[in-house]
């Protein structure tokens, strides 16, 4: 190689170099909104909260409510479920966060933190498998509470095997977290607001 | 490769259009006169099953969009209508959602058959790696057309295999929701995986072109693996392998024509003739016949993100494979060590697609770990250890030495 081609960088180089720059940031600008356009649109960001009535849900019972295209548990547990969930030390779990929307991340998963204002009773949250986002079968799995030879309590999902307990936490099988609790408020004593 | 030897067009019309695009020369080195080696068997035969195959789907594809809307309100009943009242809308249906199976039926025998012969080794890797993008963006297409009638199982199958994408960290969730369009699968899911779905089969069109491209520049491997060496190891493609891919066409339209008169839902799901119901998973969620082994490696591994890392590594491995294999010997009819453990690999990927089929519990989550355990041992120990110690049989000194008699034998002959 001859010294001449080695010589100091010229005012072509650098104007070279910079019309390529800006071309591809311009490049990069200009796809983003064709990225963009399929992340959720205005009407689906727009979707209203809901409000549930919880007064006709009787201790065991459970109701599954649509929100925002999911569905929602809304369980009115038993004192023995709440018993069994409290009886669960942290250690034995397999995710320790509370993952409750209404509490600062990194809330420990203990049973009073699965619910909103200290209303043991009431369990809301979303009745979508943290594993691929299955609905989980309530009544289910291998940590039920046993009640007159009934399964009381507790989540199966069918399809990869992942069981829940009585606090809708994540106990066997692949699902990598607890079932995550939605926002909500109570608006009055026995009436939620989702979202 | 044949040297291109300046085609004199008698024809002027032909002369005028060859010295300005050479196509007319170019088809006559490629799908005429290409020389090819003499003793492709049938399952060399399953390179133009294929293309066949992709014409169908595309043809009967462009068809059924005639007719389908794509809105979760429509969709699912768009399709009975399609099966029940559109003129040959039945059979036209059908060949697409058998076509699908079909498809890959053959391009498994394909592969295999590369797998058998080391079609994968040099100088062929570019076109084994083409090939296995093609099997990735095959199996992409088939997931969103199957998403498309909106089924119980077609929904669920999108909202699973969305959420694999869930599995990985940091941006997950945020990638999850773009891919969807919304906070769960749903109408914009639906839109944005048929406009998809039309998409793919044409870059699946590009991709065949390169495949075949990148074929034509070593040319075909062949059973016993020997490079061609001479105008006496080939035969042209026409009238010798046009006439023995089309027997072979044939021979696989009739299996295609079997299931798609007499049993075109034995290969599907009936839960998926119910429309899909976002807020109840069916009991039993399984995929497709040919998902099941890539499924049971998810299922078998009870970590979210390896499960997923695994089940995309069992086809992302066989772009390395060309450099796993360490032995120089290309077909396996000369490997008797390696036969075996290929035919294992064969029974390994039944197993699992068996285990796919079954629900996640007791006896077969273990069958499912083992097999699992033994497709990866297979390719990142057997393979290439294999190929240090085995001893290869001798191999023949050329194609036309192996398959024709001795020239002896000729001139006793004549």
């Amino acid at each position: 190689m001859s010294t001449a081609e080695a010589a100091e960088p010229t005012r072509r180089d650098f104007l070279y170099i910079a019309t390529g720059a800006v071309g591809a940031v311009g490049a990069a600008l200009a796809l983003w909104p064709f990225i963009d356009q399929m992340n959720p649109d205005a009407s689906v960001r727009a979707l209203a909260s809901i409000e549930v009535d919880l007064a006709p849900i009787a201790a065991g019972q459970a109701i599954t409510v649509k929100w925002r295209g999911n569905p929602v548990f809304i369980r009115h547990r038993t004192p023995q479920e709440i018993e069994a969930a409290k009886a669960v030390p942290l250690d034995n779990l397999p995710d320790t966060e509370a993952r409750n929307a209404n509490l600062p991340e990194g809330a420990p998963a203990t049973d009073e933190n699965r619910v909103v204002g200290g209303k043991e009773s009431m369990l809301v949250m979303l009745g979508v498998c943290t594993h691929l986002g299955c609905v989980p079968i309530g009544n289910d799995g291998d940590y039920t509470v046993v009640e007159n030879n009934v399964k009381v309590g507790g989540w199966f999902c069918p399809c990869h095997g992942s069981h829940y307990d009585t606090a809708g936490r994540i106990r066997k099988g692949p699902a990598p977290e607890n079932l995550h609790v939605p926002q909500y408020a109570y608006v009055s004593d026995t009436k939620i607001r989702i979202g | 490769m044949a040297e291109h030897a300046p085609y004199e067009f008698k024809n002027p019309v032909a002369r005028w259009l060859e010295s300005r695009l050479p196509i007319l020369s170019f088809t006559k080195v490629h799908l005429l006169d290409y020389p090819t080696p003499r003793n492709l068997n049938y399952f060399w035969t399953f390179g133009a099953i294929l293309a066949v195959m992709l014409v169908v789907q595309i043809v009967t594809g462009i068809v059924l969009v005639m007719h389908f809307t794509p809105h979760v309100d429509f969709a699912f009943d768009s399709i009975e209508e399609i099966r029940r009242d559109v003129n040959y809308g039945n059979i036209i249906q059908k060949m697409h959602q058998v076509g699908a199976s079909m498809f890959f039926l053959a391009v498994y025998i394909h592969i295999f058959r590369g797998l058998y012969y080391g079609s994968y080794k040099p100088p062929r890797e570019v076109l084994w790696m083409i090939g296995v993008l093609i099997l990735l963006v095959m199996m992409a297409t088939a997931f969103l057309g199957y998403v498309l009638p909106w089924g119980q199982m077609s929904f669920w199958a999108a909202k699973v295999i969305t959420n694999l994408f869930s599995a990985i960290p940091f941006f997950g969730e945020s990638i999850v929701t773009w891919l969807w369009g919304g906070f769960s699968v749903d109408n914009p899911t639906l839109n944005r995986f048929f406009s998809l779905h039309y998409l793919l089969p044409f870059v699946l069109v590009g991709l065949v072109f390169l495949h075949i491209w990148a074929l034509h520049v070593p040319g075909n491997n062949n059973p016993i693996g020997v490079e061609v060496q001479s105008g006496q190891d080939t035969v042209s493609f026409h009238p010798y392998y046009t006439m023995k891919d089309l027997y072979g066409i044939v021979v696989f339209l009739l299996l295609f024509a079997a299931f798609m008169f007499f049993a075109p839902d034995y290969l599907g799901h009936p839960i998926n003739y119910a429309k899909a119901d976002p807020l109840v998973t069916p009991t039993h969620i399984v995929p497709e016949w040919y998902f099941l082994p890539y499924y049971a490696i998810l299922r078998s591994i009870p970590d979210k993100l390896l499960g997923v890392i695994a089940m995309f590594g069992s086809i992302l491995i066989l772009f390395a494979l060309p450099w796993l294999d360490t032995s120089k010997v290309r077909s396996a009819n000369y490997r008797p060590i390696y036969r075996q453990f290929f035919w294992l690999l064969v029974i390994d990927s039944i197993i699992l697609g068996i285990v796919g089929s079954n629900p996640p519990e007791g006896a077969w989550l273990t069958i499912g770990r083992i097999a699992t355990a033994y497709y990866f041992l297979h390719f990142l120990v057997i393979v290439p250890l294999v190929g240090f110690l085995e001893v290869p049989r001798p191999v023949p000194k050329s194609i036309s030495e192996a398959v024709l008699p001795p020239r002896s034998e000729f001139r006793a002959a004549e």
